[in-house]
C-alpha cells in the first residue's frame, strides 16, 4: 500500500493557463473532484491516465503500472459479446483471461449468464455494469472514472454508485463529476478544481456511501453548487 | 414472385414493343429470340460465361486480400499513410477502365489484364474505404487501448476494424458491382473467349440475339453476385 499516486504540476492549453502549480495526492479510497465545466477536471484525469490531451503539461505524474478507467460513455464495443467486451482490455494487452473469473465478475456486478449477449440487448444501466466489469476484472490499484454515471437516469446513478462503490473497496478512485451529490454520496476527499488551483471542499463523515435522500447531503449539495456557480 | 412482376412487366413490354417491328431485329431483338439465342447457343454461352466469371471471381478475391492488406499497412505505420493516402484519394477520380488498353499492351490478350482491370476495381474503393474507416474510431474508444498499453495491431484487429466493417461493407458492394463491368471491358479490348469477347463477336455478324444473350447473362451474373454478397455481408451483420 505504498500508494503515493498523483500529479504535481501546471498545465496549459496553447497559451492560456489550465492550473498552475497543482498538487494532489491521492489516498486510499474514494477522491471526487469537481469544478465548473473547462476549468480542466476531465484534462486533469487524462493526464493522470497517460491518454492524450490537447494540453501541454509540466511536472510529474505518479501512477501505477495498470490503471483502470471508466469514460463519460460504457465505450461498449457492439461487435462483441458481453464477456469479449469484459474481457477486452486483456485481449488488447495480448494477457490471457479467464473465463470462470469473467462470469463471477460477471456475477459480481448483477449480470450472472449475461456473458454470450450482445450489448445492444442491454439497457443503458445494464452496459454500465458491463463497463464497470471491464475495469473490475483488470484489478487494477488505481481506478479512474470520468463521469461515468452522468448519462444514466436518477434511479440507475444511484444504484451503479452504490455497486462501484462496494466492488472498488479497498482501492484508490478518482471519480471527475459535475454532481456535488454524487461527490458527497461517495468521496471522503473532495476538491474543486476552478480558477487554476485546487481547493479542498469539506467531506460528509462516514458512512460512505450516504443515502441518496440523506438531508445533511443535500443541503451540502446545495452549497457546493452555490460555490461551483461562484467560481465559473 | 411480386418482386419479379416489373421485371417481367418490362420483359412483356419489350416483347410487344419488339413484335410491332418499328425497329429491324438487327437491333432491337424480342426477348423471346433472345431466349432462343441462349437455349440454341447454351454451350458457348456457358464456357464463355465461366471464363468472365473466373476473371470476376479471381479479381475480387486479389482486389480484396490486397485492399485490406493495403489499408492495414497504412493504418499500422503513419510513414507509409502519409505518402499514400493522397494516392490513394486520387485514384478515386482515375477512371480504371480507361487503362483497359494499356493493361492489354502490357500483359497480353489473356485473363492476366482482365483479372487486373476488375482487381484495381476492387482494390481502390476497398483500400481507401476502409482506411477511412479505421482512422475514424472514436478517441474514446481509442483510450482504452491507451489504458491497456495495447499494440497498434490488437488495436487494429479489437478495436479499430470491428468499427470500421460498415465502411469496408459498403466498399465491397459497390466494387462487387463494378466488377463484371471491369472484366467484360478487358474482354472488348482484346479477348479470345469470354462474354465480352462473346458480344464484340456476335455483333460483327450481325447476331444481335446473341449479343443480348451474353449481356443478359453479365446483367445475370453481375445481380448473383450483388445478392451473394449481400447475404454474405448481413451474415456478418455488416
Amino acid at each position: 500500500m505504498a500508494a503515493n499516486w498523483g500529479i504535481t504540476g501546471s498545465a496549459r492549453i496553447d497559451r492560456q493557463q489550465l492550473f498552475t502549480g497543482l498538487e494532489l495526492t491521492l489516498e486510499p479510497g474514494w477522491t471526487c473532484l469537481m469544478g465548473p465545466s473547462g476549468a480542466g477536471k476531465s484534462t486533469l484525469l487524462r493526464l493522470l491516465a497517460g491518454l492524450e490531451t490537447s494540453a501541454t503539461f509540466e511536472g510529474t505524474i505518479r501512477r501505477p503500472d495498470r490503471i483502470g478507467w471508466m469514460g463519460q460513455t460504457d465505450l461498449m464495443q457492439p461487435r462483441l459479446t458481453v464477456a469479449q467486451n469484459v474481457t477486452l482490455m486483456a485481449r488488447l494487452a495480448a494477457r490471457p483471461h479467464d473465463p470462470v473469473r469473467t462470469e463471477s465478475i460477471l456475477r459480481s456486478v448483477g449480470l450472472a449468464g449475461f456473458g454470450p449477449r450482445r450489448p445492444e440487448t442491454l439497457s443503458g444501466g445494464q452496459r454500465q455494469r458491463v463497463a464497470l466489469a471491464r475495469t473490475l476484472i483488470e484489478d487494477a490499484p488505481l481506478i479512474l472514472l470520468d463521469e461515468p454515471f452522468s448519462a444514466l437516469d436518477p434511479a440507475n446513478r444511484a444504484a451503479m454508485q452504490e455497486l462501484a462503490y462496494a466492488q472498488l473497496a479497498g482501492r484508490t478512485v478518482l471519480l471527475v463529476t459535475h454532481d456535488p451529490a454524487e461527490a458527497l454520496r461517495l468521496g471522503t476527499h473532495l476538491f474543486m478544481l476552478a480558477q487554476g488551483g485546487l481547493a479542498t471542499v469539506p467531506a460528509l463523515a462516514p458512512p460512505h456511501p450516504r443515502d441518496s435522500s440523506d438531508l445533511e447531503l443535500a443541503l451540502a449539495a446545495g452549497q457546493i453548487l452555490t460555490r461551483i456557480r461562484q467560481s465559473s | 414472385m411480386k418482386r419479379a412482376a416489373p421485371f417481367f412487366a418490362i420483359l412483356g413490354f419489350w416483347q410487344i414493343v419488339a413484335s410491332l417491328q418499328l425497329l429491324p431485329a438487327f437491333v432491337l431483338p424480342t426477348p423471346v429470340s433472345v431466349l432462343r439465342a441462349m437455349i440454341d447457343n447454351s454451350e458457348l454461352l456457358y464456357h464463355n460465361t465461366l471464363v468472365t466469371l473466373g476473371e470476376v471471381l479471381a479479381g475480387i478475391a486479389i482486389g480484396l486480400f490486397f485492399g485490406i492488406a493495403a489499408a492495414f499497412i497504412m493504418m499500422l505505420s503513419a510513414g507509409v499513410r502519409r505518402v499514400l493516402r493522397p494516392v490513394l484519394t486520387g485514384s478515386q477520380a482515375l477512371p480504371v477502365f480507361v487503362l483497359a488498353p494499356v493493361l492489354t499492351i502490357w500483359f497480353g490478350y489473356g485473363a492476366g489484364p482482365k483479372i487486373l482491370m476488375t482487381v484495381l476495381l476492387v482494390f481502390f474503393p476497398v483500400a481507401s474505404g476502409l482506411l477511412d474507416g479505421l482512422l475514424a474510431t472514436p478517441a474514446a474508444t481509442l483510450d482504452l487501448a491507451h489504458i491497456a498499453k495495447a499494440s497498434q495491431w490488437r488495436t487494429l484487429i479489437w478495436l479499430r476494424l470491428p468499427h470500421a466493417l460498415p465502411q469496408l461493407g459498403a466498399s465491397l458492394r459497390i466494387a462487387v458491382t463494378y466488377a463484371p463491368t471491369g472484366a467484360v471491358i478487358g474482354e472488348w479490348v482484346g479477348a479470345s473467349k469470354g462474354l465480352g469477347y462473346l458480344m464484340l463477336m456476335s455483333n460483327a455478324r450481325l447476331r444481335i440475339d446473341l449479343m443480348f444473350a451474353a449481356l443478359a447473362l453479365i446483367v445475370a451474373m453481375t445481380l448473383v453476385l450483388n445478392i451473394v454478397t449481400h447475404r454474405f455481408l448481413r451474415r456478418f451483420e455488416i
